[in-house]
This record gives C-alpha cells, structure tokens and sequence, in this order.
C-alpha cells in the first residue's frame, strides 16, 4: 500500500490561530482506500488539522497535497469540489430544512445528477432517515442528526471523506451503527475515510492505521492494531473507555 | 370511519371551545355593551343608565359563529385552540389548506378589486382606495424583494430602500437627460439597482449578522445623502418633478385625441390611469413573487435558505458563499429598483425625503411580521400595516404609539411572524419529478 503515492498528503503544516500556533508541523498520509484515524485529547490540534485540509483556516507553512495537487491554498468551496467530503464538527445539518432538502443540498455542487441513486443508497446505510425523509433537520435525535451529515457529505460522491468527531454526544449503540456504516463504505464502495476521534477505542479499531496527536505534533503512528495495544495509548486514552 | 370519527371529534371540540369562547363574551359584553351610561337630555347633567340586551345577544353570537367557523375550517386543530393568549392565532402558523384558500381569496380579491370599488363607489369615490391599494402593492413588492435577501438568505438588510432609491431616480434621471419612456427604463432601473446591490455587496458580504446591518444602514443614508448633496445632477432637496408618466402600448392617458379613452372609444376619465396603475404593480409584484417562488425550488433558491440556516456548512458542502450572498442580494436590489421606477412614474416627482431610514425600516418590519420567507405573510403584514397607517391617519400622534403595540403583540404571541410554517421546496410524491415512487414506501432497503 505505502509503495503507492497517498491521496492525501499533508507534509510540515504549521497552523496559526492569530498569534497561537496549533499546529507545529504535522505529517500524515492518507492512501487509496484506506481509513485513517486521528486521535488525541482536546485542543490537541485534530479539528485544526482537518479544517487545514478544508482551507479554512490555511496552512502558514508547509503543504496539503490532494491527488498529486497542492490544495493548501485553495478556497474551501473549490477544495470541497475535488472529491472531498466533509461531515463538520457539531454536524452543522440545516435545522429548518427537511432532510431530504438537506440531502439535496449535499448533492448540489455535483449538480444532482445521480440524485435517485444515491439517496436510494444513503437510505440504505441510514434507514432511519428514510423515515424521516419529511421531517426538519433540527427535530432529529443527536444519532439521525449525525447520520444525516454523514449521508448528506455523501451525496457529493466523494473519494476522499473527512469525518470530525462523529461520535459526539451519542451513544454506545449508535456510535456502533455509526461505525459499522463507516466500515461498510470503505468495503463496498471503496471509499478513503480520514477520521478525527475522541473515542479513540472505537476509532482504533476501525480504521487500518491511526495517529496520535499531542499539542499539534504527531507523536505516535502505526496500524490500528498496533496502536490500540500500546501502553502508552492504553494509558492515556483507553483507560475505562474501552467498551 | 376514522376519518368520520375524528372529525366528529373535531366538531364536538369546536362547539365547546366557541361556547367557551361565548361565554367569555358574554361575560365582557354585559358590562361593556349592555349597559350604557347616557346624559339625559333636556335635563341637565343627569345621568341614567340604558340596558341593551339586543346588542349583548347579537354580540355572543357572533363570536360564537365565527369562532366555530374558525375551529372548523381554518385552524383544523384537533384539540380546539384552549381560551387565553395563545388560543387567538392557530399554534402552528395557518396550515397548507387555509394557506392556499387564503392564497388564492386574496389573488381573486386583488384582481377584482378596482372594478369592485368602481362598481360601488363610483370612479369619484373609489379613487382614493384604488391609491391606497397601489401603496400596499408597492410595499407588497419591496416586502417580497427584501424577502430574498432577508427571509430566505437571511442577510439582514437595513438599507434597502438605497435600492428604491437608485431604482426611482434612474428613472427620473434617465427621462430628464435623456427623455427616454417609462417601458425602457423599468429593466434599465432594475439592471442598475442590482448593479449598485453588487457594489455594495461585494465588499461588506464576509461581515455577518450585525455588522453587514450596520453597513447597510450606512449604504442607505450614503445614497439619500448624495441625492440631497448633489444639487445640480438631482435637483437635491428640490427633487425631480414633470417625470413622465406610462403609456399603455404606447397609448397615453390624455384627454383628445389618440389617447386611451379615445381608442377604447371610453368617455375621459382619470381614474383610468390610476386604474392602470394598479394593474401596473399587481403584475410588477406577482412577478416578483414568480421569479422568488421558482428560484426556491432551484438550487440558488436552495443555497440561499442553506446559507440562512448554516455558512459553515454551506462552505463544507463546496457552495460558492460569497457568490450565493451576491445573487440574492442583487436580485433584491433589482426587485426594489424596478419598485422604485414604478414610485417615480406613479408619483411624478420624487425628492430624497422619500427614501428615508422610515422606510427601510417599513420594509423590514413588513416582512419580519409577516413571517421570514413567507410570501403569504407579506401581504397580509403590508395591508395591515400600511393599510391601517392610512385608515388611520386622523389619529396622527397615536400612529406611532398603535404601530409599536402591534408590533410587540405579534412578536410576543407569534415570534416567528404571522405565517411561520415553511414549505419544504423539495418532497417525494408519486408525480415528483425524478424520484421513483418505491423510495416513497416505507419499511424498506
């Protein structure tokens, strides 16, 4: 896999907020068909990263590569046009408009084209909002909320998806089908997932490699496996949270 | 059966809130119906007291009518709306049946309603309503062209009558330098209107919220200022007078020959022209209401709402923000100049005391009443609003005062304006256009 060149490759980002540096360079890969985790504690720098990917806010230093292609200084709604995908942090669904409104709104860069099919298979990962195809975004459950993002980052077909934090505030059981869903578009449809998590137990297992980030550096890299039976990740973010 | 039943269910519910509704009534009426207090004639300064059931009764009963009228048809709730405050106006904003009943009363009413006034009033009498159906309609327009900037992108606008503004004297000024005709300048004012929107736009559409308001308000009083300042190019304060009035296919409303009477073979009358007039601003405001009502369902219209609901989101799903804030708010801006062109011709003389910081405020509050993105609601804020601004204007010093309760009144009871449902632009029904009805069914994939 590592003979090839990555999809995304982000080679010594430094991030500023103002004055404060979040990032202090960070080097990560993200390969054709993989799914890469990122895990760290809060304020550790992993939202700035994947923002940084998005183009709000840029790198000061150092550089995002996208297929071969400098993306670092691209505006966010032209690098949201090349095959990226993102399910924000918070989710961020439109609370007003119904969820079939907030799917087409996913779509519509691509120009809907494929609008039929692909809501036919984003009812069939998430039969839930099938269900609530009518209802308004804002009156789902934080789970139907989080699976709408994820469905509507979807809609775009993208080869590359950026998934923040889809855990949050959810839990056990719909993390799990969150999860499992996850896992099902890598295998069936091939799709590269780059996945920033606190749930680092759930992360690690899931994904083919993982990194851990501590105050915007990355500290530690290795396959899923691997990291979950270090000690010092046991240590620091899997004690009491394995479940 | 069950549909018998529950509204068997509806009707019981109804009939015990109207009583509940009489009762009150009837409580209220006693004492302030019932009984009056008189001075005697003829004798003085005496008092006595008058009893008039008749009027009590009359008074209950209607309320008792109407109110079950209201239950069954129009607020359709299954637990009839309880007594006190919130039981005034329907909880869930008027529902799609009484929206579209409402709709289409209110087209029909429009259509009909010079030749109502003529009928009745006489072309002497009716005049001065035709009139003020033409100032609701222009406010109708100028809601509805506001609407797409502030209902549905959800960029708050303060300065929306500078787009009036530009709209009305483009005209203006196009006619006195240049004597062209009403016709040519109603597209150039609205191009022009929607050119100086990007203008403006360009620069203050990354501010958000209450910062993008300041700088409107700001743009507005800038335009009204230049107007009052630049004395030899718009008169000033003077203002622009002998602006030509519209020709109906190039037929003037002029008394003689080859004028509109003439050619219809009609006797001379003025109220012609008001008449045209009305029509004029019915169909200005209905196409406004076309164009905004198709772009909802198009994907600008779509990213507009997305842009109202969520930037940030807007910006992660690869939608062109800033390109998305400009159409809207250029598009609004055209609306209010073609607006503004049709002021001018209707007036004949324009100044900048006209396009005060009033009016946008007059705008908006036409539409935050009426219900953000609610088109329905518009018309109803702008007749109530301009409508009793005029019905009322012998009560000049409590204008204000009337004004500013109604306003809190509705903002307390309906917090999201009078109309607060939104209709989804897009849903699954068997003759949705690309969708096959098996994603419709439930239970399934």
């Amino acid at each position: 896999m590592s003979a090839q060149q990555p999809l995304l490759s982000i080679r010594g980002v430094e991030t500023f907020y103002g004055k404060i540096q979040a990032l202090h360079g960070v080097d990560l890969d993200v390969y054709d068909g993989e799914i890469v985790t990122l895990i760290g504690a809060n304020g550790a720098g992993k939202s700035t990263l994947m923002m940084t990917v998005c183009g709000t806010p840029q790198a000061r230093n150092g550089s995002v590569t996208y297929c071969g292609e400098d993306i670092t200084y691209k505006p966010t709604f032209e690098i949201m046009r090349t095959g990226i995908a993102q399910s924000p942090e918070g989710r961020r669904i439109f609370p007003r408009m119904t969820v079939l409104e907030n799917l087409m709104m996913g779509g519509m860069v691509a120009g809907n084209e494929h609008f039929e099919e692909d809501l036919r298979r984003a009812f069939e990962l998430f039969p839930r909002l099938k269900e609530r195809q009518q209802q308004r975004g804002g009156t789902l459950s934080g789970g139907e909320q989080q699976m709408l993002a994820i469905a509507r980052a979807l809609m775009s077909r993208p080869r590359l998806l950026l998934l923040d934090e889809p855990s949050l505030g959810l839990a056990p059981i719909i993390v799990s089908q969150i999860f499992e869903a996850i896992a099902e578009l890598n295998r069936a449809d091939g799709l590269t997932v780059f996945l920033v998590e606190q749930n680092a137990y759930h992360a690690l297992k899931l994904a083919h490699r993982g990194y851990v980030m501590v105050n915007g550096t990355i500290t530690m890299t290795g396959t899923g496996k691997e990291l979950l039976s270090r000690e010092e990740v046991k240590a620091a973010y899997l004690e009491g949270g394995a479940h | 059966m069950m549909q018998a039943r529950q509204r068997d269910s509806l009707f019981v519910a109804s009939v015990k809130d109207s009583l509940g509704g009489a009762l009150v009534a009837f409580a209220l009426a006693c004492v302030m119906v019932g009984l009056k207090v008189d001075v005697a004639s003829g004798r003085g300064a005496e008092l006595f007291l008058e009893h008039r059931w008749l009027a009590v009764a009359i008074a209950v009963a209607l309320v008792f009518v109407v109110r079950l009228g209201m239950n069954m048809f129009f607020w359709k709730r299954e637990d009839a709306p309880s007594l006190g405050l919130s039981g005034f106006l329907p909880k869930g904003g008027l529902g799609d049946g009484s929206t579209n009943l409402l709709k289409y009363g209110m087209l029909v009413l429009a259509v009909a309603l010079p030749f109502a006034l003529m009928y009745y009033l006489g072309s002497r009498g009716s005049r001065q309503y035709i009139d003020l159906a033409i100032l609701v309609l222009t406010y109708v327009m100028l809601g509805w062209g506001l609407n797409i900037v502030v209902g549905l992108a959800g960029l708050l606008d303060l300065g929306y009558v500078a787009f009036y503004a530009v709209g009305a004297y483009s005209y203006a000024l196009l006619a006195h330098y240049f004597g062209f005709s009403f016709w040519i300048c109603l597209p150039l004012a609205g191009i022009l209107a929607a050119f100086w929107g990007i203008i403006l736009g360009f620069p203050v559409l990354r501010l958000r919220g209450d910062y993008l308001a300041i700088v409107t308000l700001a743009f507005g009083e800038i335009i009204r200022v230049v107007l009052l300042n630049w004395y030899e190019f718009t008169g000033g304060p003077d203002g622009l007078s002998g602006i030509p009035r519209p020709s109906f296919f190039g037929l003037e409303f002029t008394r003689g020959e080859g004028g509109f009477a003439d050619f219809f073979g009609l006797k001379y009358n003025s109220i012609h022209r008001i008449i045209f007039l009305y029509y004029l601003i019915f169909i200005m405001a209905m196409f406004t209401n076309f164009v905004t009502m198709r772009l909802r369902r198009m994907p600008i219209g779509r990213a507009w709402e997305a842009l109202r609901e969520d930037e940030i989101a807007c910006r992660a799903l690869g939608i062109n923000t800033t390109n998305t804030k400009l159409t809207a708010f250029a598009l609004g801006a055209m609306f209010g100049g073609f607006a503004g062109s049709f002021f001018a011709t209707r007036q004949g003389f324009i100044s900048p005391e006209s396009f005060t910081f009033l009016e946008s405020a007059i705008i908006l509050a036409i539409v935050v009443l009426g219900g953000l993105g609610s088109q329905v609601g518009v018309v109803i804020a702008s007749i109530v609003m301009i409508g009793g601004f005029e019905m009322f204007r012998e009560f000049e010093e409590y204008r204000m005062l009337v004004f500013g309760i109604i306003m809190v009144v509705i903002m307390v009871w309906k917090p999201r304006g009078l109309v607060s449902s939104r209709t989804p632009s897009v849903a699954l029904s068997k003759n949705a256009k690309g969708i096959s009805a098996d994603l419709v069914q439930e239970g399934h994939g």
